[in-house]
């Protein structure tokens, strides 16, 4: 009679994806709990709407993809991204903003390439890039202010809800630019004593964004603890960003200073969520440490001379570009190898 | 002395899963009716039977002898008549069936003459012996690796050119649910040490390291007790290894000892290493103080589906379902039995197989206890392989390069480097069977390897042939470019010779000369018109150069005719 017959190994660890998915979301809570106590709820119904959206867009692309709806959406990866590109979003992004850095973040960048872990770039960060270019007064604007920056309380959810949904332009007492860019802004007009005279950097860890960036430090470390991600992206994007910071930006009159890179804007985020999603970055140990100091130059380089405030979409973005390229001429040494292959195999 | 351990990289902690074998001792089993005893136990060529259908045997008999050196003989596990030598499916994952003797036992356990080693030869202790001398009574013993691969265990520790100084007895065991050597070691360490000593001997190492791992911490002191008790030669020594598999694959485990890696494209030997199974060490010293023959070994029954799990000694060639009923096996819905552990184990192809030399472990599990594989999701690149790999490889790239056929590519990430041992897939959180990938694109390039040589050799005799035709023909032109030269010097001086004759023969014998010829040339139109139409009628592309002969030949007759008429006309007219 015969036996079942299935390939070894007949034994798993019981890890899934959506485990891995799973654990990624549950690690940015703190950074949402601290962008929702500081800057209310904005992000939160960001995140919502981006969640529903996502699914929507998954499944409908699913179904004419003629795949498995329900096997796939359960992976969580389009979650995951809904998740990242509303904690990515300014508070206050008009609905339709969302809608559209969403649909184009799954569909296009996602499933056009044929799904989960086929996609070249980061969806994401290609749906933030995209409204990014396209509607840069809803985001620049729409940045809330915490407490501390603006001496107003926050918002309430009701106001917060209607500010998205109607698209209307928020009260100038409630929102506003983000601390990169006032910076940025204050140091090409004047000196860093007008700078540290804003209401924003009154005090050491007190505007509310060094906290958010903290917690998100935070979650990163809980995932290189469950070994989710390893350190190498982070860490050398972290080191390199430093680096440029001290090397080129030690004048603090004239650039903006090494605390300020690290603690704020979404370098935190970036470096332990966004530059580290695994199907569109490096993946061999040594790539991963290239991938993340590119990432860490390039996130230094446009946030000093380009026009944008921030730029951790497009620094992911363009190292996402050299992440193939940076794995065959990263790959390790194999056991009982004098050294290690290098770049394309060589024709016969 | 202490030794500096080394680690190798990546590596995983799976259930160990071995508690559960190992409560009860080593038991045997009942004496089984039918013995299936395949040529193939070990890796290399098959054994030759050298006994027919209806011959008595006794226990230790050789029944197939080795054919070359990497080859070892099998013996009658058990006293009894052969009833027949056919092909049967055996214990390997193919599934197909090779060459068995089957031997109905009659239960008398008769031995055959076996004395050991010193009675044979007269001696009081190995080192009054020639190497080659204990290696050939091993060989003949027929001891092949008991740990996995069943390589011959002679053919390991024949001189070879480079100095072996470090011996490494395997007692790591990392797979999972196999407990066959751990329970060896706890209850015959003495073997184990005896053995180490014998193949210390014969490969004139330096040292002799029994690495265990950690996690069997009741093998490990026996070992020392009998370390102790025997007073053994110093140099042997034993290991405590942290658990991590695979720690026990070759390998690695030479790695960790040694700090040095076997060479992709080599053998052990060549780094001075020889590593050798602690079943194996136990069989050598059987087989050189007992003159026993390999025809038993420790198999573990495991499993849920097995109610008295333990490790039994077996007779070689013991029916599975033999087996299966004496350990309490409750079949399930679906029968799933492995060879081996949960980790590089192979399941059966059915239950009628016959136990043999390399079977460590027979694993049924239950499907709660190891479930059956859902559906893979896509790979996300996790990197987790990547971590886990024990060989420094990519697996998610080789992964992406086996489902594109990329074979280049593959072989270029040093896919031939992967030891199938598993630790990629229990990782793999989109549970991608990445293993059965590889073996399949290994498969697959070696048979392309095959196919390529075989058309390399194809071209290489059709540029051969071409080169010998084109020789032949060249030679025949020379020839007949010189046949035509001689020819040509010929007819001038013939034409000569007739000139001056024409000149002074009579008008008369010329005349007669030029009918005579006439008379050929009339014949040769003819015979060149015949074979026209032969090639015309055979539509042969020949037939329009056969015309163009036809006609010049008619030329030529022309001509001579007329000649004929003008020297007629002129003997007229002198007339």
């Amino acid at each position: 009679m015969a036996l079942l017959t299935i390939s070894s190994p007949h034994t798993h660890n019981n890890n899934s994806t959506t485990k891995v998915m799973l654990t990624v979301a549950l690690a940015t809570l703190p950074g949402l709990f601290v962008l929702t106590g500081f800057f209310g709820w904005g992000t939160l119904i960001n995140i919502a709407l981006a969640s529903v959206t996502a699914l929507a867009f998954e499944a409908a692309t699913l179904k004419l993809r003629q795949r498995p709806v329900s096997f796939y959406l359960k992976d969580g990866s389009a979650l995951l991204t809904a998740l990242l590109l509303g904690l990515a979003l300014p508070p206050f992004t008009p609905y339709w903003v969302t809608i559209v850095a969403v649909g184009f973040a799954i569909v296009f960048a996602k499933q056009l390439y044929g799904g989960l872990g086929q996609n070249p770039f980061n969806p994401a960060m290609a749906g933030y890039a995209l409204v990014l270019v396209s509607f840069p007064v809803q985001l620049t604007t729409t940045w809330a202010l915490s407490t501390q920056m603006s001496g107003q309380e926050v918002l309430s959810f009701a106001e917060t809800a209607s500010a998205i949904f109607t698209g209307l332009p928020v009260a100038d007492a409630y929102s506003g630019a983000t601390p990169l860019d006032v910076y940025k802004n204050l140091i090409s007009s004047g000196t860093t004593d007008s700078a540290a005279n804003q209401n924003t950097f009154n005090g050491w860890l007190n505007g509310g964004w060094e906290w958010a960036n903290l917690a998100f430090l935070a979650g990163g470390l809980f995932l290189l603890y469950k070994r989710i991600i390893t350190w190498h992206i982070p860490v050398s994007m972290l080191i390199a960003l430093s680096l440029c910071s001290l090397i080129i930006g030690w004048d603090q009159d004239l650039y903006t200073p090494l605390s300020l890179h690290l603690l704020s804007g979404a370098t935190m985020l970036g470096a332990f969520y966004i530059a580290t999603d695994p199907a569109s970055a490096s993946t061999t140990p040594r790539g991963k440490i290239i991938y993340g100091a590119g990432v860490g130059v390039l996130l230094y380089v446009i946030r000093t001379w380009g026009t944008y405030p921030d730029a951790v979409a497009f620094a992911v973005l363009l190292m996402n570009f050299a992440a193939p390229l940076i794995d065959s001429w990263t790959q390790p040494r194999t056991y009982g190898h004098k050294k290690a292959k290098r770049g394309l195999p060589k024709a016969n | 002395m202490n030794l500096t351990l080394h680690r190798f990289h990546g590596g995983i902690h799976p259930a160990q899963n071995k508690e559960q074998s190992t409560h009860q001792p080593i038991k045997s089993i009942p004496l089984p009716s039918q013995l299936i005893l395949p040529v193939r136990q070990h890796s290399g060529t098959p054994a030759k039977p050298i006994v027919s259908v209806g011959d008595s045997v006794l226990k230790g008999q050789v029944i197939a002898e080795a054919v070359g050196h990497r080859s070892v003989p099998i013996h009658a596990p058990s006293s009894g008549v052969v009833s027949a030598i056919e092909d049967r499916t055996t214990s390997h994952p193919s599934g197909l069936p090779e060459l068995c003797i089957i031997i109905d036992t009659d239960g008398l356990e008769q031995w055959c003459e076996h004395p050991n080693l010193f009675n044979k030869t007269d001696c009081q202790s190995l080192s009054d012996l020639p190497n080659e001398e204990i290696l050939e009574h091993i060989q003949n013993s027929g001891i092949a690796g008991l740990g996995g691969a069943g390589f011959p265990t002679a053919l390991k520790l024949y001189k070879t050119k480079h100095h072996t100084h470090t011996l490494i007895i395997n007692g790591a065991e990392c797979e999972p649910y196999i407990t066959a050597d751990d329970m060896l070691m706890r209850e015959r360490a003495d073997h184990v040490i005896q053995g180490a000593q014998i193949l210390l001997h014969l490969s004139e190492a330096k040292r002799c390291l029994i690495a265990v791992e950690d996690n069997k911490p009741e093998a490990i002191r026996a070992l020392h007790e009998s370390l102790q008790v025997l007073k053994v030669n110093p140099a042997i020594q034993i290991v405590s290894i942290p658990t991590v598999y695979p720690s026990g694959g070759e390998k690695q485990l030479i790695k960790i000892l040694t700090g040095e890696e076997v060479p992709t494209d080599g053998i052990p030997a060549d780094i001075g290493v020889i590593c050798q199974n602690v079943g194996t060490a136990a069989a050598v010293y059987r087989a050189v103080y007992f003159g026993e023959p390999l025809i038993s070994r420790i198999t573990t029954a495991t499993g849920d589906a097995i109610k008295q799990p333990g490790n039994y000694e077996v007779l070689i060639g013991t029916p599975l379902p033999h087996f299966l009923e004496h350990t309490g096996y409750i079949a399930q819905q679906p029968e799933r039995i492995i060879a081996g552990g949960s980790l590089m184990g192979f399941t059966l192809p059915e239950l009628n197989v016959p136990l043999i030399k390399t079977s460590n472990c027979i694993l049924a599990p239950t499907t709660s206890e190891l479930p059956l594989n859902d559906l893979a999701m896509e790979c996300i690149r996790c990197g987790q392989c990547v971590s886990a790999c024990p060989q420094g490889l990519l697996p998610h790239q080789l992964y992406w390069f086996s489902k594109a056929q990329d074979h280049e590519k593959a072989e270029q990430h040093n896919i031939f480097d992967c030891i199938e041992c598993g630790a990629c897939s229990f990782v793999c959180p989109s549970h991608i069977p990445l293993v059965q990938y590889y073996r399949h694109t290994k498969g697959e390039i070696r048979t392309e390897r095959l196919a390529q040589q075989k058309s390399e050799i194809a071209r290489q005799r059709y540029e051969n042939r071409n080169e010998r035709l084109a020789r032949i023909e060249a030679e025949r032109a020379a020839a007949r470019e010189a046949r035509a030269k001689a020819k040509a010097e010929a007819d001038a001086l013939r034409e000569k010779q007739e000139a001056e004759a024409a000149a002074t023969a009579s008008p008369d014998s010329q005349i007669e000369d030029l009918e005579r010829k006439i008379l050929a040339q009339q014949d040769r139109v003819t015979k060149a018109q015949k074979s026209h139409q032969a090639a015309q009628e055979a539509n042969l592309d020949t037939a329009d150069i056969l015309f163009k002969a036809v006609e010049k030949q008619q030329t030529k007759l022309q001509q001579l005719e007329q000649e004929l008429i003008a020297l007629r006309n002129n003997v007229t007219q002198e007339n």
